[in-house]
């Protein structure tokens, strides 16, 4: 395997941000250093025309380190090529860039991962809850988050 | 002597048997309310497809009297739960509830409604009667619309033996 177009060039602007790759069935996968996201999806939007966020969210890996790994499904429509890219964070550092500035629709899923995982999204100007109530206390998807807990606005504890 | 004081009354129950009903207000109020049912369709998933085609001219749910959906809780005298409920939105359940004007009944319908069905997690109501009174449950995931039917039979016998409140 060879490696593709979008990973030689963000390494040429960027040579520490690709971590990782691999491809499998089509399905292309490049693991970026987090603190380096927006650079790399600067390259990606600008100079390979991924104009489409399909989806953004989180895996919980508990109990390896780094323990959380985001991931972001670019598309660009106009050719139908894909790109999958992961970008590790440590637990005591759960923060990453927002991409609220490339793909407006980031902006909600940002906040469902703020909302189920607890990542912390710098740049983002409205991190709220997207899903769950603000009385809710914790982040339920998260590994660590008791199976049984519940937090009813009303009624019965369980 | 006995029979110059029966006879009126003899006469009076024949002449009264083919043109006058006897029954309890209770039961007439009953028969009235059992067939004229609108509804408050409170539809939060994937069991409203069910309803939807229950509602609809195949099955028809007007045969029995409950055809005339109300999006005003005012104006309902059911409220059908169709769906899962989550912890978000059951004080809006409940308030909806407490603006229904009595009489007023509630059916669970479905098994989410009934009692969480699949999703026992943090975002669930493990059934509508942990928040709000039940009247009928309808089981299946989805019930099919003959059960559905079912369901709006049995509701209408306890509204038909029910005590109604009228004094």
């Amino acid at each position: 395997m060879s490696k593709f177009p979008e990973h030689i060039a963000i390494e040429k602007a960027n040579p520490t941000a690709v971590l990782d790759w691999h491809e499998r069935f089509g399905d292309r996968t490049l693991i970026v250093e987090a603190k380096q996201i927006v650079e790399v999806v600067r390259t990606l939007k600008d100079a390979f025309g991924y104009d489409m966020l399909v989806d953004l969210t989180c895996v919980d890996y508990l109990p390896r380190r780094p323990r959380f790994e985001m991931v972001y499904h670019f598309l660009n429509v106009e050719s139908k090529a894909r790109l999958r890219v992961k970008a590790q964070l440590e637990e005591s550092h759960a923060r990453v860039a927002s991409l609220m500035e490339f793909y407006p629709i980031a902006d909600w899923f940002e906040r469902e991962v703020w909302d189920l995982f607890g990542i912390k999204f710098e740049g983002h100007t409205n991190l709220k809850r997207i899903m769950l109530y603000e009385e809710f206390e914790g982040h339920p998807l998260r590994k660590d988050y008791p199976k049984t807990k519940r937090q009813p606005l009303m009624g019965p504890q369980n | 002597m006995s029979e110059l004081i029966q006879s009126p009354t003899m006469d009076m129950t024949r002449s009264l048997s083919s043109n006058v009903m006897t029954t309890r207000f209770d039961k007439l109020l009953g028969w009235a309310r059992k067939y004229s049912l609108f509804q408050y369709p409170f539809v939060t998933a994937c069991c409203g497809m069910e309803f939807m085609s229950t509602a609809c001219s195949h099955y028809d749910l007007d045969r029995f009297g409950a055809a005339f959906p109300r999006f005003s809780p005012r104006q309902a005298d059911v409220i059908w739960v169709v769906g899962t409920i989550s912890h978000k939105i059951a004080p809006v359940l409940k308030t909806i509830y407490e603006q229904m004007a009595d009489p007023k009944w509630v059916v669970s319908f479905g098994a989410c409604a009934s009692c969480g069905g699949p999703y026992d997690n943090y975002a669930t109501v493990q059934g509508i009667d942990t928040i709000i009174p039940v009247d009928v449950y309808i089981a299946g995931c989805p019930p099919r619309p003959e059960a559905v039917l079912d369901g709006l039979l049995k509701l209408q016998e306890l509204i038909q033996n029910q005590k109604h409140e009228w004094k």
